[in-house]
C-alpha cells in the first residue's frame, strides 16, 4: 500500500461533505415528517386506491390497489414509448436516408424537416397536437370512415378490434418461426464463411414469417374476425363509437409529437451514421465486385450501424423520459396516475417521487447496460 | 435494334424535340396543380375523378422522363436532371414535393396573412376563417411579461438592454483586456445580472442577508489580483469567509437590511413572473450554473481518485436516468421536506437549482467525451513540463478539450432552452404556461392555434439562432490536427 496524505485528503473532503449534505437532509426530513404526522413507509402501496384512471391496459378500477394503479401507469408509459420508438425509427430512417440523398427537392425537404420540429419545445408540440390540431376534429356523429372502418373524431380514434380464435395457435407459429429465421441464418452465416455461397436469407425470412402463420389459418383452425365501431346515441347531443379499439386523443398527440420529435434526432445519427462511413469502403467493395445491394448489406450496413445504434438508444431512452410530459396533457402514465394523482391522495411524498425516479432510472440503467454489452459485442476487434 | 429500344431517348439530334415536349408536359402538369390550387380551376375536370386527380402526376413524370439526358450540353438543363431528375423515383418523389409545395401554400398563406385579422382589441373583429392575431396582440404583454404589473415592466425592458449591453463586451475588448474576459463571463457578468434581476426586476432590498457574501466575494477578489501567486490559494481559502463573518457580525447589523432599497421600486414577487422574460430569465441562469457544476463532475469523473469518481458517477447517471419532470416535482413536493422547517427557498430558485443540476448531468457527459478524446501525449507533456492537477487542466486540457465539445454543449443548453416549459410544474408560467392559462380565458375561447404558432415561432427563432451561432464558434475555434 502506498497511501499518501495527498490523496487521502481530497476524497476525505468530498466524502464527508456529500455525507453531510444527505444527513442534513434525512435529520430534516424526520423532523419535518414528525412534526406533520407523517409515517415513513411503502405499506399504502397495498391499500385501496379508490381512483379511477381513464385508460388503462390491464382491469383497473378504484378498488385495486396503489400498487396496480403504478402498474397501469408504468404500462401505459412503456405502451405511448413502444409506439414512439417503432414510428420515430421507420420515420428517422427514411428522414435521415433522404438527408443524404442526391435529389435536391428531398434532401432540402428533409433538412427543413429537421431543423423544423428539432427546434420547437416538445412540450410545446404535444400542447399544439392536442390543444390546437385535434380539437379541430370532427364530433363523433359527424365522423367519415377513413376506409369504411376507422373513425377519426374528437374523442379519439376508433379502430376495428380483432377477435381471435384460437389464438394461441397462431402465436406460437409465429415463434416457430422466429426460431426458425434464427436457425437459417446462423446456417446461412457458416456456409457463407465456410463456402462462400450466398444463401437469399431475407427472402426465405420473410416467406416464413408470412407463410407459417398464414398456415394456421387452414391447419390450426385459426380464425379472425373484425368488430367495427358502431356509432351509438347517448343522450340527443352526445354520441359515442361502440365495439372496437377506441384510442384517446391523449396518446395519439402524445405518440404523434414524440415520434415526430425524437425522429429528427435519429434522422441525425443515421445520416452521421452513413455519412462516417469512408468512401473508399464504398469504391473498394464495389471493385472487388460486388453488387450495389450486396455493398450495402454487407460492407456498409454493419460499420453504420456501428456508429448509428449507441446515439439511437440515446434517442429511444430520450423518447422513454420524455413521455412522462404526459402529465401535461393529462395521459395516464406513470408520472400523472402515480406522481400526480396517487401523491395527491396519500400525501406521501418521499415514497412515491422515490419510486417513480427509481423506475425510470431501472429503465434508463438497463438499457445502457444492454447498449455497452451490445457495444462491445460489435466494436471492432483490433488485433 | 437498340435504337428502337431507345426511341424514347433523347440525344444529340433529336434533342431539341425532346426538349420542347419534356418542357411542355412538365409545365402543363405544374400549371395544373398551380391553378387548381390558387384559383381552384380544375382544368381536368371532365376527366374521371381518379384519373383527374393522377394526371398532373402522370403528365409530370413522362415530361421529366422525355427531358432526362446523360449529358445534354445546356447549362440549366444539365443542372435540373442532376439535381432533381437522376431517376424515376427521384423524379416522382420531386414532383410530389413540389405539388405539396403547391397544394398547401394557398391555405397556409390565407390562414397566416390574408384572411388573418389584425386590427382591434377585442374578439369580434376576428370573424374570418384566418388566424386570430389581434389575440396575439392583446395577450402581447402577459406572454411576454406574465403577470407583472404593466407599469412595472420598464423595469425588466431595462435589466435585459443593460444586460445584453454588458453581455456584448467580449466583441469590443481589446486585445489588452482579453484574458480578463474569462473571469469577466465567469464571475462578474453572472454576478451583476443577479443583482440587476434582484434589485430591479424583483426590487428586493440592498442589504438582503446574501450581500453580505457578495460584498466579501467582490472585494476578496479585487484584492486578489495583488496578492503574489504564492499565496493565492491560501488567501482565497481565508480571507472570503473571514471577511463575511466580520461583515455580517462585526460591521453591518440587521437593521440595515430594509435600510437601502431602491426608492420607488415596489416589490413584485415570483410568482408573477412570468413569459417570455422568465424563460431568458430560467435559461440564463441555469446555463451559468450548470457549466461549472457540469465541468466539476467532468473532471470528477475521470479522476483518479476512486471515492470522488464514484460520487461523480453516481450524481451523473442519476441525473441522466430520471426525466426532468420528476426532477421538478422532487424540487416542488419533495425538497422543502428536507429543509428545515423555516427555512424557505424560493420556487423560481428551486427550479433554477433543479433545471441547473439536471442539465449540469449532461454537460458532464459532453465534455467528459472532450476530456477522453484529447491524445494521453497532451496530458504526459504537461506533466513534464511541471505542471501540477489544476494548472495542466486550466491552461492545458480544458481550452482544447472544450474546443472539441462546442457542438455537443451547444445542444445541451439547446435542450436547457427548451426544456424551461417544464417549470409548469411547479407552478412557474413562461410563454408556453401563460398560453394555456389565456386560452381558457372565457373572453378569448378559441384561440389556441394562434397562441401555439406563436410561441413555436419564438422558440424555434431562439433555437435556431442558437444552433447558427454555435456552428460558427465551431468552425472559428476549429484547430486542424
Amino acid at each position: 500500500m502506498n497511501l499518501k496524505l495527498k490523496d487521502i485528503v481530497p476524497q476525505l473532503i468530498t466524502v464527508t461533505a456529500v455525507v453531510l449534505v444527505f444527513g442534513f437532509f434525512t435529520y430534516n426530513a424526520q423532523i419535518n415528517m414528525e412534526n406533520r404526522g407523517i409515517d415513513f413507509g411503502y405499506g399504502f402501496l397495498s391499500q385501496e386506491s379508490s381512483f379511477d384512471v381513464q385508460f388503462s391496459l390491464i382491469e383497473y378500477d378504484g378498488s385495486h390497489s396503489y400498487f396496480r394503479a403504478y402498474l397501469v401507469g408504468l404500462l401505459n408509459t412503456i405502451l405511448v414509448s413502444v409506439i414512439g420508438i417503432i414510428i420515430a425509427t421507420i420515420l428517422g430512417v427514411i428522414v435521415g436516408v433522404a438527408r443524404l440523398s442526391p435529389n435536391y427537392l428531398i434532401n432540402k425537404f428533409a433538412a427543413f424537416y429537421v431543423e423544423f420540429f428539432r427546434n420547437i419545445p416538445l412540450l410545446l408540440q404535444i400542447f399544439f397536437w392536442y390543444f390546437a390540431a385535434l380539437r379541430a376534429l370532427p364530433l363523433p356523429q359527424d365522423a367519415e370512415a377513413i376506409f369504411g372502418v376507422f373513425f377519426l373524431t374528437i374523442k379519439g380514434l376508433y379502430v376495428p378490434a380483432f377477435i381471435w380464435q384460437n389464438f394461441s395457435v397462431f402465436f406460437y407459429s409465429i415463434v416457430a418461426a422466429i426460431i426458425a429465421i434464427i436457425v437459417i441464418r446462423t446456417h446461412a452465416k457458416r456456409v457463407q464463411e465456410n463456402q462462400g455461397k450466398q444463401i437469399p436469407v431475407f427472402l426465405i425470412s420473410i416467406g416464413l414469417i408470412f407463410i407459417l402463420p398464414l398456415l394456421t389459418f387452414f391447419i390450426g383452425g385459426v380464425g379472425i374476425s373484425f368488430e367495427v365501431p358502431v356509432l351509438k346515441q347517448l343522450a340527443t347531443t352526445s354520441f359515442i363509437y361502440e365495439g372496437g379499439v377506441s384510442l384517446p386523443p391523449e396518446l395519439i398527440a402524445l405518440t404523434l409529437s414524440l415520434s415526430l420529435y425524437t425522429a429528427t434526432f435519429i434522422a441525425e445519427c443515421v445520416r452521421a451514421g452513413i455519412q462516417g462511413v469512408g468512401k473508399g469502403q464504398k469504391e473498394a467493395a464495389a471493385s472487388i465486385g460486388l453488387t450495389p445491394n450486396q455493398v450495402l448489406k454487407l460492407v456498409i450496413m454493419p460499420q453504420a450501424l456501428r456508429i448509428i445504434i449507441p446515439p439511437t438508444t440515446n434517442q429511444y431512452l430520450n423518447l422513454t423520459k420524455n413521455s412522462s410530459l404526459a402529465a401535461a396533457i393529462a395521459y395516464p402514465d406513470l408520472v400523472l396516475v402515480f406522481a400526480g394523482t396517487a401523491l395527491m391522495q396519500t400525501g406521501k411524498a418521499i415514497e412515491i417521487v422515490s419510486i417513480t425516479m427509481f423506475t425510470y432510472l431501472t429503465l434508463s440503467i438497463s438499457i445502457s447496460l444492454l447498449m455497452n454489452w451490445y457495444n462491445k459485442k460489435i466494436a471492432i476487434q483490433e488485433k | 435494334m437498340m435504337s428502337k429500344i431507345n426511341f424514347l431517348r433523347p440525344d444529340k439530334n433529336n434533342l431539341n424535340t425532346f426538349l420542347y415536349l419534356g418542357s411542355f408536359l412538365f409545365f402543363i402538369s405544374v400549371l395544373d396543380v398551380f391553378l387548381n390550387s390558387f384559383f381552384s380551376l380544375n382544368l381536368t375536370g371532365f376527366l374521371p375523378n381518379f384519373l383527374s386527380f393522377l394526371l398532373p402526376l402522370i403528365l409530370g413524370f413522362i415530361g421529366l422522363y422525355l427531358i432526362r439526358i446523360e449529358f445534354s450540353g445546356l447549362k440549366q438543363l444539365d443542372l435540373l436532371n442532376k439535381h432533381i431528375n437522376t431517376n424515376n423515383f427521384n423524379a416522382v418523389l420531386s414532383l410530389l414535393i413540389i405539388f405539396v409545395i403547391i397544394k398547401s401554400l394557398p391555405p397556409i398563406l390565407s390562414w397566416f396573412v390574408i384572411d388573418a385579422s389584425f386590427a382591434g382589441d377585442t374578439k369580434d373583429v376576428c370573424t374570418g376563417s384566418g388566424a386570430c392575431w389581434t389575440y396575439i396582440k392583446v395577450w402581447m404583454r402577459r406572454f411576454m411579461y406574465g403577470m407583472y404589473p404593466n407599469a412595472e415592466q420598464w423595469r425588466i425592458n431595462l435589466s435585459f438592454v443593460a444586460l445584453v449591453l454588458m453581455g456584448s463586451v467580449g466583441y469590443f475588448a481589446t486585445d489588452k483586456f482579453k484574458k480578463y474576459l474569462t473571469l469577466y463571463y465567469v464571475v462578474i457578468y453572472p454576478l451583476i445580472a443577479f443583482l440587476f434581476i434582484f434589485f430591479f426586476i424583483s426590487g428586493g432590498p440592498v442589504f438582503f442577508d446574501f450581500s453580505y457574501g457578495i460584498i466579501a466575494a467582490i472585494l476578496s477578489i479585487i484584492v486578489g489580483f495583488f496578492i503574489p501567486a504564492k499565496y493565492k490559494f491560501y488567501y482565497f481559502l481565508i480571507v472570503p469567509l473571514a471577511l463575511y463573518i466580520t461583515l455580517k457580525y462585526f460591521i453591518f447589523f440587521e437593521e440595515y437590511i430594509e435600510l437601502g432599497k431602491l426608492d420607488g421600486l415596489n416589490w413584485v414577487e415570483t410568482g408573477a413572473w412570468g413569459g417570455l422574460s422568465l424563460t431568458f430569465i430560467i435559461s440564463f441562469f441555469c446555463l451559468i450554473f450548470c457549466f461549472p457544476i457540469g465541468m466539476a463532475f467532468a473532471l470528477g469523473r475521470r479522476s483518479n481518485f476512486p471515492l470522488i469518481r464514484y460520487i461523480s458517477v453516481g450524481f451523473i447517471e442519476f441525473w441522466r436516468g430520471v426525466p426532468l419532470i420528476t426532477v421538478l416535482f422532487m424540487s416542488a413536493v419533495m425538497f422543502p421536506m428536507f429543509l428545515p422547517e423555516d427555512f424557505f427557498i424560493d420556487k423560481l430558485v428551486r427550479a433554477i437549482i433543479a433545471i441547473s443540476l439536471f442539465e449540469a448531468a449532461y454537460v458532464a457527459e459532453v465534455i467528459r467525451g472532450g476530456l477522453q478524446a484529447l491524445p494521453r501525449g497532451q496530458y504526459e507533456a504537461a506533466k513534464s513540463l511541471g505542471m501540477g492537477y489544476w494548472k495542466m487542466h486550466i491552461f492545458v486540457i480544458l481550452p482544447q478539450a472544450l474546443k472539441l465539445v462546442i457542438p455537443g454543449i451547444a445542444n445541451t443548453f439547446l435542450a436547457l432552452v427548451k426544456d424551461t416549459p417544464l417549470i409548469f410544474v411547479v407552478g412557474l408560467l413562461e410563454i408556453v404556461g401563460m398560453l394555456n392559462l389565456a386560452k381558457t380565458n372565457p373572453k378569448w375561447l378559441g384561440f389556441a392555434m394562434e397562441g401555439y404558432v406563436f410561441a413555436a415561432i419564438i422558440f424555434w427563432i431562439i433555437c435556431y439562432a442558437m444552433s447558427k451561432y454555435s456552428y460558427n464558434l465551431e468552425q472559428k475555434y476549429k484547430t486542424d490536427r
